[in-house]
């Protein structure tokens, strides 16, 4: 089983939560927003989140500026 | 004056100007992006916007930012909102001097059909994100993110999931010698203005 991640494949297991996807991929920017299939994930839910099978997420860095 | 509105609008396809003049967009933010999202927005003849900010026109605002040397002092919307009425008198302008936080974002935004973010610091862009997207999971909600810098024209685009869009490089971060820059910031301001124009009018020919 494989989940999306910015458009690149990657293992599935159960019960994981969206904390285990930034540690696997290592994203280390500090400020995050999350969208798994289109839903936002808030900050807070981020330990408790349960990623489905053959779910769409997107990391988005929010980067300072403007 | 009517003359003028209709010669302003002539040379537009003339299925967008309903849209257009029904349209209510917010700006949080008018610095950079947000004061560079006004002007172009107000070019097109949108019918409303409602721009927050809670900050004055400092002489560092100048080198990329829609305000003019005699302005320093000025609250930056009433600097915004006196600027954009020399263009054209035909959007409606809804100015709030207020620091944007998860209090506020639904009473001063709540009407607009598409939030543009106009941020600068990383941490009230994803307070912004969070509580619109909470609020109004279907309302569209247009970022800047990676703006910083000079060159690199190509690695600017719009990257959309679900109703957000992400406008910048997503990459290039504000340190040392790397600052927001007027070519740059016009840029991903304009392509924000841009993509929400592209979903108003969605489907129209």
């Amino acid at each position: 089983m494989n989940i999306m991640v910015n458009g690149e494949s990657m293992a599935w297991q159960p019960g994981m939560k969206v904390r285990d996807i930034l540690n696997i991929r290592n994203y280390t920017f500090k400020m995050l927003v999350i969208k798994v299939n289109g839903t936002l994930v808030k900050r807070a839910q981020w330990d408790s989140y349960r990623i489905p099978e053959h779910a769409e997420v997107s990391v988005i860095h929010l980067i300072s500026g403007g | 004056m009517q003359a003028i509105k209709d010669q302003f609008f002539s040379r537009h396809n003339p299925r967008f100007i309903p849209i257009l003049r029904h349209a209510r967009i917010g700006i949080a933010g008018a610095g950079g992006l947000g004061s560079n999202v006004a002007v172009t927005l107000v070019r097109t003849g949108i019918g409303a916007l409602v721009i927050a900010d809670f900050d004055r026109v400092e002489a560092s605002n100048l080198n990329r930012q829609q305000f003019f040397l005699s302005q320093l002092g000025e609250t930056k919307v009433d600097a915004l909102k006196s600027n954009l009425e020399k263009i054209h008198p035909f959007t409606l302008l809804e100015m709030h001097q207020i620091r944007i936080n998860e209090e506020n974002v639904v009473p001063i935004f709540g009407q607009c059909d598409i939030l543009i973010e106009a941020f600068d610091t990383a941490e009230s862009k994803e307070m912004l994100i969070e509580t619109w997207c909470s609020a109004f999971p279907k309302k569209p909600i247009i970022v800047g993110s990676g703006l910083a810098g000079v060159g690199n024209n190509n690695a600017l685009k719009t990257r959309q999931s679900g109703t957000l869009y992400i406008c910048g490089d997503e990459t290039t971060q504000l340190q040392g010698r790397i600052s927001p820059m007027a070519p740059r910031v016009g840029i991903v301001a304009n392509m924000q203005a841009n993509c929400a124009l592209e979903i108003l009018f969605k489907g129209i020919q």
